[in-house]
């Protein structure tokens, strides 16, 4: 009888995911999150009573946008163009950026560790600054205009393919690399044909995949002046012509989700 | 002889056809030389642009810290927008990536929420943010907005897919004992998806951190507004900071989501 009073209190009958311990974690992380979402949504100090006539402003917007005006493809095929060629070429330039910098900042390749932490800070600032933002720097620059966009395109894009690419080189295969380094090569030739037919479809395929975020991006570079179909976006919005916003983001649309499709298609090609 | 065996070795190259691979670049070349000949660039302008880049550049040395006030007033204004839209956008995209995942709802559903994911993805952040500036006039609200739109869209679909790829058996074994679809979703898909869903959510918090800097621009709130005033006013020694309390913002909020994230497994 006693052997079995300590059974059931030692294996409850109901059986519990978590233990006690885990629970109070869980629920401790849970509270933190709803305190700082609700102190966040109080201190922004929003207007509700916006909302009220949301809906309307919606819908007074959505009648006004259509139909397109269609005439308006004349002046938008241009900027159209730009967008596409600014994100090409600055994904261009992005790949004599970051190559080289992926070099230094993966472990296996850099000379030296001041080299390493050169190549990591260059990638972690490039990578949190946004687009739009060296847009503004690089407008300053260089003026407003396509060139201004290339380099706030080629800047951003740095960080992310540069961090994918170093990534991948501190996760190639040593075998091949020691192969070389066995024939008494360089230190460049070991790189060129130990490190890099190893990394090379990777960085094509981040490259493709830069390029494709890039065309989304660089959408909006003309609000800052960097060129695009972004200009005439602004523009028509500022003069509250919905009619041309609306076919301006219906090929926006088209050309985003072509690039897209693009994009995918290239990369699985190459895997 | 000598062309069965080559005396020469030639590295392997990524596009193996000689054909295909001579005509990309070909193409590649030409592309080049069109797209730069179409742009329209005001070479001379551009010229002035090294001298111009070292001036900048000497003007933002000192950087300027006198205006504390104004820099954590637009800093906190950018996490609290990004916090309240990770967490709204959180929950609102439970229904939508339900609906967005093919194996659970009907056809109609799927691809109505389908459209949806990829219309608001396509829009960048900032087309979106001057859309509900319209709406809902300047402000941070526009910016939570802006961010809801994006987290929701982003959430869905990672959601949508984990539920299309999750292991079957749960679920049939949780519909056999006549369970409803309530109770489905509740004990046969939540616990299979719920790490990757808070995964995906820490994620995206890290994504809206580096987005609400840039809603500013036009005119959504935070910190982006007062980085573009000191651009245009030519106060570099500002931007300066503001970019670089920008920059250990991310980075700071990148470390946390990889250690949350890190955590949750």
């Amino acid at each position: 009888m006693s052997l079995l009073n300590t059974t059931s209190e030692q294996y409850p009958d109901i059986w519990h995911k978590h233990s006690t311990k885990e629970l109070l974690t869980r629920y401790f992380w849970y509270l933190i999150v709803v305190f700082v979402a609700v102190w966040s949504v109080r201190h922004l100090d929003i207007p509700w009573f916006y909302f009220l006539d949301a809906h309307v402003q919606a819908a007074d917007l959505g009648s006004r946008m259509f139909p397109p005006d269609w005439d308006y493809i004349d002046v938008i095929w241009d900027p159209l163009l730009e967008t596409i060629h600014i994100a090409t070429l600055g994904t261009l330039v992005t790949f004599f950026i970051a190559f080289p910098t992926a070099f230094l900042a993966a472990r296996n390749t850099t000379p030296n560790t001041i080299a390493w932490l050169i190549g990591k800070f260059i990638l972690v600032s490039t990578r949190s600054v946004n687009t739009v933002v060296w847009a503004l720097l690089f407008v300053a620059i260089f003026g407003p205009g396509p060139i201004a966009g290339i380099w706030a395109v080629a800047f951003r894009s740095v960080g992310f393919v540069g961090k994918l690419i170093a990534e991948a080189i501190e996760e190639i295969d040593v075998g091949p690399v020691e192969a070389i380094e066995a024939t008494g090569a360089s230190r460049l030739q070991v790189l060129l044909y130990g490190v890099l037919p190893q990394v090379l479809p990777v960085v094509f395929g981040t490259m493709v995949y830069r390029w494709d975020i890039n065309i989304r991006e660089s959408t909006v570079l003309g609000f800052v002046g960097a060129g695009g179909i972004g200009i005439e976006l602004y523009s028509s919005i500022n003069q509250f012509a919905w009619s041309e916003v609306s076919l301006i983001l219906g090929t926006v649309l088209i050309v985003v989700v072509f690039s897209e499709f693009i994009s995918a298609l290239v990369r699985s090609k190459v895997k | 002889m000598s062309n069965v065996h080559p005396t020469v070795w030639h590295r392997p190259s990524l596009i193996e056809n000689p054909w295909l691979r001579y005509g990309l670049t070909a193409l590649a070349l030409a592309y080049l030389f069109l797209s730069i000949g179409s742009l329209e660039i005001d070479w001379e302008r551009v010229s002035k642009g090294l001298p111009r880049a070292a001036s900048i550049f000497e003007r933002m040395f000192p950087p300027d810290f006198s205006r504390w006030d104004l820099l954590v007033r637009g800093m906190v204004e950018s996490l609290e927008m990004a916090f309240a839209a990770t967490f709204i956008g959180m929950f609102l995209a439970i229904p939508l990536g339900l609906c967005a995942a093919s194996n659970l709802v009907p056809r109609p559903v799927y691809l109505v929420a389908r459209s949806i994911i990829v219309l608001t993805r396509t829009f960048h952040e900032v087309i979106i943010a001057i859309f509900f500036v319209k709406i809902f006039g300047f402000g941070p609200l526009a910016g939570v907005l802006t961010l809801v739109v994006a987290s929701v869209s982003f959430i869905a679909k990672m959601l949508a897919e984990d539920i299309e790829n999750m292991g079957p058996g749960q679920v049939e074994a949780i519909k056999a004992t006549g369970a409803s679809f309530f109770k489905l979703l509740l004990y046969g898909v939540a616990p299979q998806i719920l790490p990757r869903y808070l995964g995906v959510s820490i994620y995206r918090m890290d994504a809206n951190i580096r987005h609400s800097t840039v809603v500013g621009i036009v005119g959504a709130g935070g910190i982006g507004q007062t980085l573009s005033a000191t651009f245009s006013r030519y106060d570099y020694d500002f931007s300066i900071t503001i970019l670089a309390c920008i920059i250990i913002i991310v980075f700071f909020g990148e470390i946390f989501s990889n250690w949350a994230r890190g955590r949750l497994r």
